[in-house]
């Protein structure tokens, strides 16, 4: 640990987005613009069955009845929907048993990233799927999975082989008209992971999904489910890059969880799409919906998330708590720096009784950005004793940014305890110069600061992914003091 | 080692420090002793190199270097060390890991790799014992929660640490039992070698008698008005600071 607490602070001296690369790699595209066709146009590529044909249609009809939400604290510029390209593949169809089979582009691609997709290299206990662009590359560590009756495979995969849980479980979380960008992604998703733990199975390794959007002009838009059944317990990672490019790119995904009774799924986000320049030209738009049912009593859900990248994120991982005893986690960190928006936090749904949930939220505002904190714990008639805790502090580095706190609180029951903390601070001079004092310079020092502020959210992640987020909250902050 | 030549310090226009000149040589402890607001602060936060001071005149020369062109955190890494009054907190960094970094930082400057984490222990470990801190300690969050005591102990700790060229104490006394007085003034004087120098800043005789100094030095209203041994901390004990201010 000695060592990578020091690379960590290494690291800090890179100030470029170090995934800003593209790959040259011959694609398969669509036309750009959304239209009925195109939708056809993705089902068709996909080979898809008529049951998904028709959810996408569905969900288009209900898209283009709908407006964008203007809510948010953000400043959203004018979208062309008709601008985006929404299916982009390698044109190297590649079969996902065998890693030969992958082009080297590809492969090579996922290694700049820290990704091996090679199992012999990757550390045991994790494994990926990478999704780049709009298709799933590979999934490691099949066998060691289907030995537990583990499912862990692309959504187009699932869709071709496993069409009755698909059919069963996706959009009972997140409806197709649910909102705005979940509509829109339920028409034209293009890939995305799909995961199921049968019942009674505690799944031996993390999942991890690794998403990577490419070429230029094109939208991603992928869907995630996981199901754990009764008894049920997975932990599930998930990473993103982009290349550094001026023109905006748009990602509105779909995270749908399902745990039946006493399963347990925790769901860890680092996300590092590129965030745009230091005047806020080009970036991605993180529009995404992510939700989990706690169906069955005593099950749980945790979301963590690290949010360092992205121009604009919107994105508020929630959990509807319908099972008795039931729980629902959400630990969060969300750094914006120079032009950054960041509209995020977690929605609270209790219904069952004795239901519980904890929403740790920790923004951090540097530069000329803007650090929203927006919860809803929301509490029914029927959620007898249940309780809530919500703690919201903001870090403000400089005094050109800005961090706003929006928690709605709706309680319809008396036995219910809900309590709400929230504080603002800064990193004082006196902090800072005690670490210069030690010979700590001011990169490093913030580092260690924010790294200390951040602690209680990023002891929540997996130990490879804790490290990595260490890294990006330095990486992130660089430059923002002095 | 430290050359202070006719130093004058503002702090929002407003001078706190008023021609001042110290010599410091290595192997030897310098007392700085005055009452509250007459510059003792100001004079260890111009040396470690503290933002918000404006030195107007004069220079300083450390170990051949002019110490005003360096910034803070060089400063540190060529050796310098300041014991501070308020010991700030900062909340979810561990001890150990500030420690670490702290080390890690002087040694990467020095050319060196990263300290083995057995040596590190094994260093922690002496630390530890020569300020008779516990273990718990520094496995929790820097100074947050500690008594003011440990937050005192806590800075010699880093001092015996950190291993300084010179160290500037300011009113590490402050707030201490007698007991406490005394593990900090052990430590102090363990750390004491031919090859560095310490300056202890007090307003009371008290600590003086742990920390044998070889000079006194009176600071007031901005100038040291007047330097001798031992005996001039038992004087000022005596007669208070009072006669002195004639000679100011």
């Amino acid at each position: 640990m000695a060592n990578t607490k020091n690379n960590i602070l290494e690291e800090v001296t890179q100030s470029e987005y170090k995934y800003g690369f593209f790959t040259d790699i011959e694609m398969d595209t669509a036309p750009k613009g959304l239209n009925e066709d195109i939708i056809r146009f993705i089902s068709a590529k996909k080979k898809e069955p008529e049951f998904m044909l028709n959810f996408r249609l569905k969900a288009f009809e209900r898209w283009k009845k709908m407006t964008e939400p203007d809510w948010a604290h953000l400043n959203i510029p004018p979208i062309d929907y008709q601008e985006i390209i929404y299916y982009a593949a390698p044109k190297k169809k590649p079969k996902l048993d065998s890693l030969d089979d992958v082009d080297p582009e590809l492969l090579e691609t996922f290694d700049k990233l820290g990704i091996s997709l090679d199992e012999q290299k990757r550390l045991t206990g994790v494994a990926v799927d990478a999704v780049f662009d709009s298709v799933s590359v590979k999934t490691t560590f099949q066998d060691t999975l289907k030995k537990h009756g583990i499912i862990f495979c692309s959504f187009s995969e699932a869709v071709q082989n496993h069409p009755d849980l698909v059919k069963k479980y996706m959009g009972s979380v997140v409806p197709a008209g649910d909102n705005y960008f979940a509509a829109l992604n339920s028409a034209v998703f293009t890939d995305g992971s799909f995961c199921f733990i049968p019942a009674g199975v505690r799944c031996p390794v993390e999942l991890s999904t690794y998403f990577r959007i490419n070429s230029a002009g094109t939208g991603q838009f992928e869907r995630t489910l996981i199901v754990a059944e009764e008894g049920a317990y997975v932990s599930y990672l998930e990473g993103c890059t982009a290349p550094q490019r001026d023109e905006n790119q748009l990602h509105a995904a779909v995270v749908e969880i399902v745990a039946l009774k006493d399963a347990e799924v925790k769901y860890s986000t680092v996300q590092n799409w590129y965030p745009g320049d230091k005047n806020g030209k080009g970036g991605v738009y993180n529009f995404v919906t992510k939700r989990g049912m706690c169906k069955g009593s005593h099950s749980k859900i945790s979301w963590t998330q690290v949010e360092t990248g992205s121009a604009i994120t919107w994105k508020y991982p929630s959990c509807v708590l319908l099972g008795d005893n039931s729980i629902g986690e959400f630990y969060s960190v969300a750094v914006t720096n120079n032009r950054q928006q960041a509209d995020t936090g977690s929605k609270m749904t209790h219904i069952g009784k004795n239901t519980k949930s904890t929403i740790i939220s920790k923004g951090i505002s540097a530069g000329f950005s803007n650090n929203s904190y927006r919860g809803l714990v929301k509490i029914s008639k029927m959620a007898e004793n249940s309780r809530n805790f919500s703690q919201c502090d903001s870090l403000l580095l400089g005094d050109k940014c800005g961090a706003h706190t929006f928690p709605y609180i709706d309680t319809q029951n008396s036995s219910s305890i809900v309590e709400h903390e929230a504080t603002t601070s800064k990193i004082s001079d006196d902090q800072l110069f005690y670490c210069l004092q030690r010979g700590i310079d001011t990169e490093k020092a913030i580092g260690l600061i924010v790294n200390g502020y951040a602690k209680e959210v990023l002891k929540q992640l997996p130990m490879e992914f804790a490290v990595e987020a260490q890294k990006l909250l330095a990486i992130s902050l660089e430059g923002s003091v002095g | 080692m430290l050359t202070i030549k006719n130093l004058h310090v503002e702090i929002e226009g407003k001078e706190i420090i008023r021609g001042l000149d110290l010599e410091v040589k290595a192997g030897e402890v310098h007392a700085i002793m005055g009452p509250n607001g007459t510059g003792k602060s100001t004079l260890a936060a111009v040396i470690a190199g503290r933002e918000g001071y404006d030195v107007t005149e004069g220079e300083i020369i450390y170990n051949n270097k002019e110490l005003l062109e360096m910034e803070t955190e060089e400063r540190a890494l060529n050796g310098i060390f300041l014991g501070f009054q308020y010991p700030v907190e900062i909340p979810g960094v561990s001890m150990n890991n500030f420690m670490r970094t702290a080390l890690n930082e002087q040694r990467k400057y020095r050319g060196l790799d990263p300290i083995p984490a057995s040596e590190f222990l094994t260093q922690m470990e002496e630390a530890r014992k020569l300020v008779e801190i516990q273990d718990k300690l520094t496995n929790r969050s820097v100074n947050e929660g500690f008594s003011g005591g440990e937050k005192k102990r806590n800075e010699i700790f880093q001092m015996a640490m950190i291993k300084p060229t010179l160290a500037i104490l300011d009113e590490t006394d402050s707030g201490l039992d007698i007991d406490a007085l005394k593990v900090v003034a052990r430590g102090v004087n363990a750390l004491k070698s031919k090859d560095n120098a310490t300056i202890v800043i007090t307003h009371y005789q008290r600590l003086l008698e742990y920390i044998i100094p070889d000079f006194v030095h009176v600071l007031f209203d901005g100038k040291i008005v007047r330097s001798g041994g031992r005996e001039l901390a038992l004087e000022l004990e005596e007669k208070g600071y009072e006669w002195l201010k004639q000679e100011a």
